[in-house]
């Protein structure tokens, strides 16, 4: 990232694409291993290794070819790695695979081989017969296999499956031939066994042989199941999110164009609208906190935030609200919700200000808000009688429910309306 | 240029150089007017739309303040942050964001943004806010004070206190952090509290340390998770 900066200034095509990629391997906890698609011996396993760890491939394919020995380890571990690490992403332009190197990593095959074989036979553990059956077969699998990561490429990079031509059927038909030979070869070996006991041996081996040729295809078709998988959640993502931003943000974009006299009425649109999209976004029903477990519809941050949103569409001032805390509402605290409301209310018509603060904080005891306005502000005792906001829908409402109310305010200082609600005791 | 200002004798105090970071030039644009029209104090030197851009044109411009923007391609501010606050450290950085996700405004405070405002904040207060910073005060908005006290909260079943020093806020940091959310300025705060305006400085900036320095697991979890991005 840092030699980026220094040589460059990368595009912004740049910088989203490498967002996104630095975001998919985020995801998975540790860089994946891939096989080597270019510069490869055989299946490219050694070179990806090699990549993965920071080595000189050299050693790790001297690593594999001494492994061998020990009863075939290296062996067994390089088909393992060959079935599970996927290969590389096409990228034509990854250097190939120099004739020097080529020619040493087929002497380090020879050599791999040669040691399995050669340690099976002098253990005992294999007589020679099944030694050479088991070599035959595994050279047939290696062939139908690179044929198989062959073909992937073809198909990658635009042609039809198996392209190949003559050449790669050549190749299969080889491969198969090879393995079929192998365990023919290790069922003549074994002859002296019974009729039942040489059928069963007959069926299982070529079973094992037809497996282990279709190995590839399977894992191919295993793989692009979980790829068209992601891409259809990724696809129904983008649905989601075109419909949501067309209903509302196009919807609201046009209104505005078409009540562009209107300053207050655009405000009231483009506040509504950001709203809306804000609970969508960030809010705890919304889109971005639709996976876990958020709070329910019905706690005190959301009533709140309803009263505030629909007092800033009907009286056209911002209302700035903030929670501390969170519970959920009950009849209480409904009521608490509902003074506040008229609190903004009486502040967004009364007050002659643009900005009305509210202010929730819950505590284990008790539940308090705070409604402030920096406007004309009044004094209390000269409210006439006939004015009920204060007096019913705030004070009475508090006190019915057992809660209180303080009042700050004074001409030309700005209005405060404090409510205490003390919290109902959760039995659970 | 900058020399030149500096040896001039009819200003007495040089402008602070404001730098703008965000990836929308519509936006950039606007703030830019804005500031220029609103104040002589202030003045943008340079803007940037990249994360690279603009450690590049911080470490190069050395400006008072950098005016953030949180959500940007490639790491967005945090990155900016974490790339530039090594080589510059005396650079002030204040957070300027459409984001309201407490765990995004906790991230940039706890990379080293000496404070956060939304981007509908009135051109007045955005420039108190950069003359604020700038002379190394916080800058809290009501929302961020909100989310500090909600991060700072006695919940039951909350993480256990490891550092009292750090992990927990004194009640008159409380008070003054309750005030801010109920959209008292620093003034009204003093008056209310019966103190003065630079012990509340001294308690927001107190707050702001804390915040930054905390382990607490919701301000730790908040950052991991979102990995200060």
């Amino acid at each position: 990232m840092e030699a980026a900066v220094g040589e460059h200034l990368p595009s912004a095509e740049a910088d989203i694409e490498r967002a996104q990629t630095t975001a998919v391997s985020a995801e998975r906890a540790q860089p994946t291993l891939y096989r080597r698609r270019s510069g490869r011996a055989v299946a490219g396993v050694a070179g990806g290794l090699a990549d993965h760890l920071g080595m000189d491939v050299l050693w790790v394919r001297i690593a594999f070819a001494l492994l061998a020995a020990l009863g075939g380890a290296g062996v067994v571990a390089y088909g393992l790695l060959w079935i599970f690490a996927p290969q590389a992403p096409v990228d034509e332009s990854a250097p190939g695979i120099s004739r020097k190197e080529r020619q040493q990593a087929f002497g380090l095959v020879a050599l791999g081989t040669g040691l399995t074989v050669g340690a099976g036979t002098l253990s005992g553990a294999v007589s020679g017969w099944v030694a050479g059956a088991l070599t035959v077969a595994l050279v047939g699998a290696a062939l139908v296999w690179r044929e198989a990561d062959q073909s992937q490429r073809r198909r990658v990079t635009g042609a039809v499956l198996g392209g190949g031509g003559r050449a790669a059927v050549i190749r299969v038909l080889s491969g198969a031939a090879l393995v079929a030979t192998g365990i023919t070869i290790f069922l003549i070996s074994s002859i002296g066994l019974d009729q039942v006991q040489f059928a069963l041996l007959a069926v299982l081996a070529a079973l094992v042989g037809v497996a282990v040729l279709t190995v590839p295809w399977w894992l191919r078709l295993v793989r692009d199941l979980g790829e068209e998988r992601r891409a259809r959640i990724r696809t129904e993502e983008r649905a989601e999110i075109a419909a949501h931003l067309h209903d509302s943000v196009l919807q609201t974009l046009a209104l505005i164009q078409k009540q562009a006299e209107a300053p207050r009425e655009v405000l009231r649109l483009a506040r509504g609208q950001e709203r809306q999209l804000r609970s969508w976004l960030y809010g705890p029903s919304g889109y971005g906190r639709a996976l876990s477990d958020g709070p329910a519809a019905g706690v005190l941050s959301e009533a709140l935030a309803r009263a505030s949103g629909e007092v800033e569409d009907t009286f056209a001032v911002k209302v700035q609200h903030v929670v501390v805390g969170d519970c959920e509402v009950d009849e209480r605290l409904m009521a608490v919700v509902m003074a506040a409301r008229e609190a903004m209310v009486n502040a967004a018509k009364h007050a002659g200000v643009a900005e009305v603060s509210v202010y929730g904080e819950v505590e284990e005891e008790r539940v308090t808000v705070f409604v402030r306005d920096r406007g004309k502000g009044f004094d209390p005792d000269t409210v006439p009688q006939d004015r009920h906001g204060l007096a019913d829908s705030i004070r009475g409402r508090m006190e019915r429910h057992g809660g209180e109310i303080r009042l700050r305010t004074a001409p030309g200082d700005g209005t405060e309306v404090q409510l205490h609600m003390p919290r109902t005791k959760v039995t659970s | 240029m900058t020399e030149n200002m500096d040896a001039n004798p009819t200003t007495p105090k040089p402008p602070v150089r404001v730098y703008l970071v965000d990836d929308h030039s519509m936006f950039r644009a606007g703030v830019r007017a804005e500031l220029d029209t609103i104040t002589d104090d202030i003045e943008v030197i340079g803007e940037a739309g990249t994360v690279g851009e603009a450690v590049a044109g911080i470490n190069h411009l050395k400006p008072d303040v950098v005016l953030l923007d949180v959500h940007m391609p490639d790491g967005g501010g945090a990155e900016v942050l974490r790339q530039a606050r090594k080589s510059q450290p005396e650079v002030v950085f204040l957070a300027l964001s459409v984001s309201d996700a407490a765990e995004d405004v906790i991230a940039v405070i706890r990379s080293g943004a000496r404070g956060y405002v939304t981007k509908t904040i009135s051109s007045q207060d955005l420039a108190t806010a950069v003359l604020r910073v700038a002379e190394g005060d916080a800058v809290f908005s009501p929302r961020l004070a909100g989310f500090v006290l909600d991060a700072f909260a006695d919940r039951p079943g909350a993480a256990p206190i490891n550092d009292p020093e750090l992990d927990l806020l004194t009640p008159r940091e409380r008070d003054v952090l309750r005030l801010l959310a109920r959209g008292y300025a620093y003034k009204e705060i003093a008056s209310e509290l019966f103190i003065s305006v630079k012990t509340v400085e001294t308690h927001v900036s107190s707050v702001l340390r804390k915040t930054q320095l905390s382990n607490r697991y919701e301000l730790s979890r908040w950052a991991s998770d979102r990995r200060l991005v």
